[in-house]
């Protein structure tokens, strides 16, 4: 199947739905790993909008990224509670654990702020989390 | 005869390793009950064995659990401190039922709400909502019986629930514990708001980094589907901007456009979701009209609380605290009870510098101000917040300046751009932060040009750029069109007020 007929059919898939973008643009990351520019035309002719639209959407949420990156992502918590636990002293350490082969992200809460550090990689949480914890994440990621 | 342990499924407890807990309890020969968590997050994973608990359990201490002999024995469940001097309404359920389960759910008081709601219509429902007095959890606290009455009263065929599952603010995870451990009661919630407004479709706006509450909610959703017809309920995943938890950007994106904000009036209760009459209100909110609308429910709510702030709050107690978790209970507390007596003072064991209540928007209160009592109008009077009632206890290692920049840098991550104050004053005010550190600054190359003979003979002092950035906290929190603009002042002046030493 082309990225155009794939699209079509995510498209296709959500018709029924009022407001389909979202959970159209969510499917799109989630298959090839971003909404490139390709893509929101795409969707753009699906939903009978103008690319700058569908750009302007596209831009405005973190969760939806222009390029693919093949690397593995492991979110991390720098939120408020997280901070009060210590998540800013394990940053260096972690950037060096994660070096080229891991992209780290920084995330504003993933709800486990009285565990904290915490830290996300897929559906996967991780709590209480210490310099070696974070590096161990990291490198397994 | 084989043993039942229960074990959370919650996420937090799955986190700390309470999949390996219960396979290996399987293992052993156990039966295992997967249940919500008591919200005594410092203990995760808990296993309850005939009521008695067990803490922090790891695979390897499962045999003792089991013969009896480990030394992770706490007593009983129902006697720990943190859990008896609760008054559990919203989370009666937490740590009792499988999430699940519509058996566990109708055996627990589940569906009489809505049979009470269908039966004495919409008109007595909202007028008992409005008696229990129950507030929005979101944060802005509004009347819930004053929304419901207004959807109902406004024009329209076609109306709408939403429930906010944004929950962003740091230091609170209530609407994450209700969406896994006790969705039915959400659904419920919803579905009675539907009768009170005659609403045909309910939605439920959760955040992307939320993925278990996700995988329950659409579980729960068809089994609960035949009890809630003909209305109907869907799930919609957010894309992680956090000021997609305000009401209007929520229906931008529901929309499936940029999570702007609106301009108010139109009040989304009349002018919602697609234009329709829309009620949109908390996790929490939703959840508690399914405990008020039994019979007697609302005087029971009603009864408790302080002024005018009723009924119970799912207070989250968070960050540098020994016992951090979920705390439901009337208002009324002071914050020195909830920090010290309740969360057992800071996890460092250090003494506790500052408490930050209501997430990133809300103020850093300090020791002196601890008799404050948990009350909406308390808080503001206190020029603090409540908000959706998370608080994140800080030791005397933290640094409240880089807090204050914190702050501003959150602002101008978030920012939906609407509004100038909030757009650029954020960034702005890092920079001025960034000053005050600094100590000023002296003056640039222009304005020593002699065409700018009338700017002042010397650069900026340390004070100049704190009246900067009072005067900039001053605009951004009068002329902001939402609260997050409008907020982020407080957490920045209340550091800057009780912390001047901690700004270079
Ligand atoms: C920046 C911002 C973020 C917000 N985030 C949330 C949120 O995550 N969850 C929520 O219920 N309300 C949030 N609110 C409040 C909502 O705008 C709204 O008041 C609330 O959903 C109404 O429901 P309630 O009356 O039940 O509290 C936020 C407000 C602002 C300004
Ligand atoms: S205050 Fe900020 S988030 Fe709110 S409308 Fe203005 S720009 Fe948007
Ligand atoms: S603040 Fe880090 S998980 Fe909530």
């Amino acid at each position: 199947m082309t990225k155009a007929e794939r699209i079509a059919s995510i498209c296709a898939a959500h018709a029924g739905r009022e407001g389909p973008m979202l959970p159209i643009l969510h499917d799109i990351q989630a298959e090839f790993g971003c909404v490139d520019e390709a893509s929101e035309a795409l969707v753009a002719a699906e939903l009978n909008l103008t690319r700058a639209e569908v750009h302007g959407v596209v831009s405005f949420y973190h969760d939806f990224t222009p390029a693919a990156d093949p690397r593995p992502v492991v979110q991390i918590c720098r939120a408020e509670a997280c901070k009060a636990r210590g998540v800013e002293a394990l940053i260096d350490r972690a950037r060096s654990a994660a070096g080229d082969r891991v992209k780290l992200k920084t995330v504003y809460c993933l709800g486990l702020c009285s565990a904290g550090p915490a830290a996300r990689v897929g559906d996967r949480l991780h709590a209480w989390l210490d310099e070696d914890g974070l590096a161990q994440v990291i490198e397994q990621a | 005869m084989s043993r039942l342990v229960r074990i959370s499924d919650d996420a937090l407890a799955r986190a700390c390793g309470a999949d390996a807990v219960a396979a290996a309890f399987e293992q052993a020969g156990a039966t295992v009950e997967r249940t919500s968590s008591y919200g005594m997050l410092w203990m995760e994973p808990l296993v309850d064995l005939d009521g008695e608990g067990y803490s922090f359990v790891q695979p390897e201490d499962v045999v003792a659990v089991l013969d009896g002999s480990s030394d992770k024995h706490i007593g009983a469940i129902a006697d720990q401190p943190f859990l008896k001097r609760q008054t559990r309404l919203t989370f009666a359920r937490a740590g009792k039922t499988r999430p699940l389960s519509l058996e566990d759910y109708a055996a627990t008081r589940g569906w009489e709400g809505l049979q009470r709601a269908r039966a004495i219509g919409p008109e007595t429902v909202v007028q008992e909502l409005t008696a229990s007095g129950l507030r929005g959890r979101g944060g802005a606290g509004f009347p819930a019986g004053i929304k419901w009455d207004t959807v109902r009263k406004a024009a329209g065929t076609r109306k709408y629930i939403v429930c906010n599952a944004d929950e962003g603010d740091s230091a609170t995870f209530a609407d994450r514990m209700m969406m896994e451990g006790d969705p039915f009661q959400l659904i419920e919630g919803m579905a009675i708001a539907a009768v009170a407004v005659g609403a045909q479709k309910g939605y439920i706006y959760v955040r992307s980094e939320y993925p278990d509450a996700i995988r329950k909610l659409r579980a729960a959703i068809p089994l609960a589907a035949p009890l809630i017809a003909p209305f109907e309920v869907e799930v919609r995943v957010g894309a992680g901007a956090y000021v997609c938890g305000e009401e209007t950007s929520l229906l931008n994106s529901l929309e499936g456009k940029r999570g702007e904000v609106r301009a108010k009036p139109p009040l989304p209760a009349l002018e919602g979701l697609f234009g329709c009459p829309t009620v949109v209100n908390n996790v929490l909110t939703l959840a508690a009209a399914a405990h008020i609308l039994r019979e007697g429910g609302a005087a029971e709510y009603a009864a408790l609380g302080m002024g005018r702030s009723k009924g119970t709050m799912p207070i989250q107690i968070a960050g540098n605290v020994k016992r951090g978790g979920l705390y439901e209970a009337p208002f009324g507390l002071t914050l020195r009870e909830l920090v010290h007596d309740i969360g057992g003072g800071t996890d460092s064991g250090r003494p506790v510098k500052a408490v930050q209540v209501g997430g990133p928007l809300g103020a850093y209160l300090h020791p002196d101000q601890f008799d404050i009592p948990f009350d909406y109008e308390a808080y503001a009077a206190a020029d603090a917040l409540i908000g959706h009632a998370g608080i994140t206890v800080f030791d005397d290692s933290a640094d409240m300046g880089a807090m204050a920049r914190f702050a501003m840098e959150f602002c101008a991550a978030e920012s939906c751009g609407k509004c100038t104050p909030c757009r650029l004053g954020s960034t702005r005010g890092v920079e001025v932060i960034d000053r005050i550190h600094a100590g000023g600054r002296a003056l640039d190359a222009l304005e020593q040009t002699p065409q700018m003979h009338n700017m002042p003979k010397q650069g900026r002092s340390r004070e100049d750029e704190i009246a900067l950035l009072t005067d900039l906290c001053e605009t951004m929190r009068d002329a902001s069109l939402c609260a997050l603009g409008g907020f982020t002042p407080y957490p920045v002046m209340s550091a800057l007020k009780h912390w001047p030493e901690d700004f270079g």
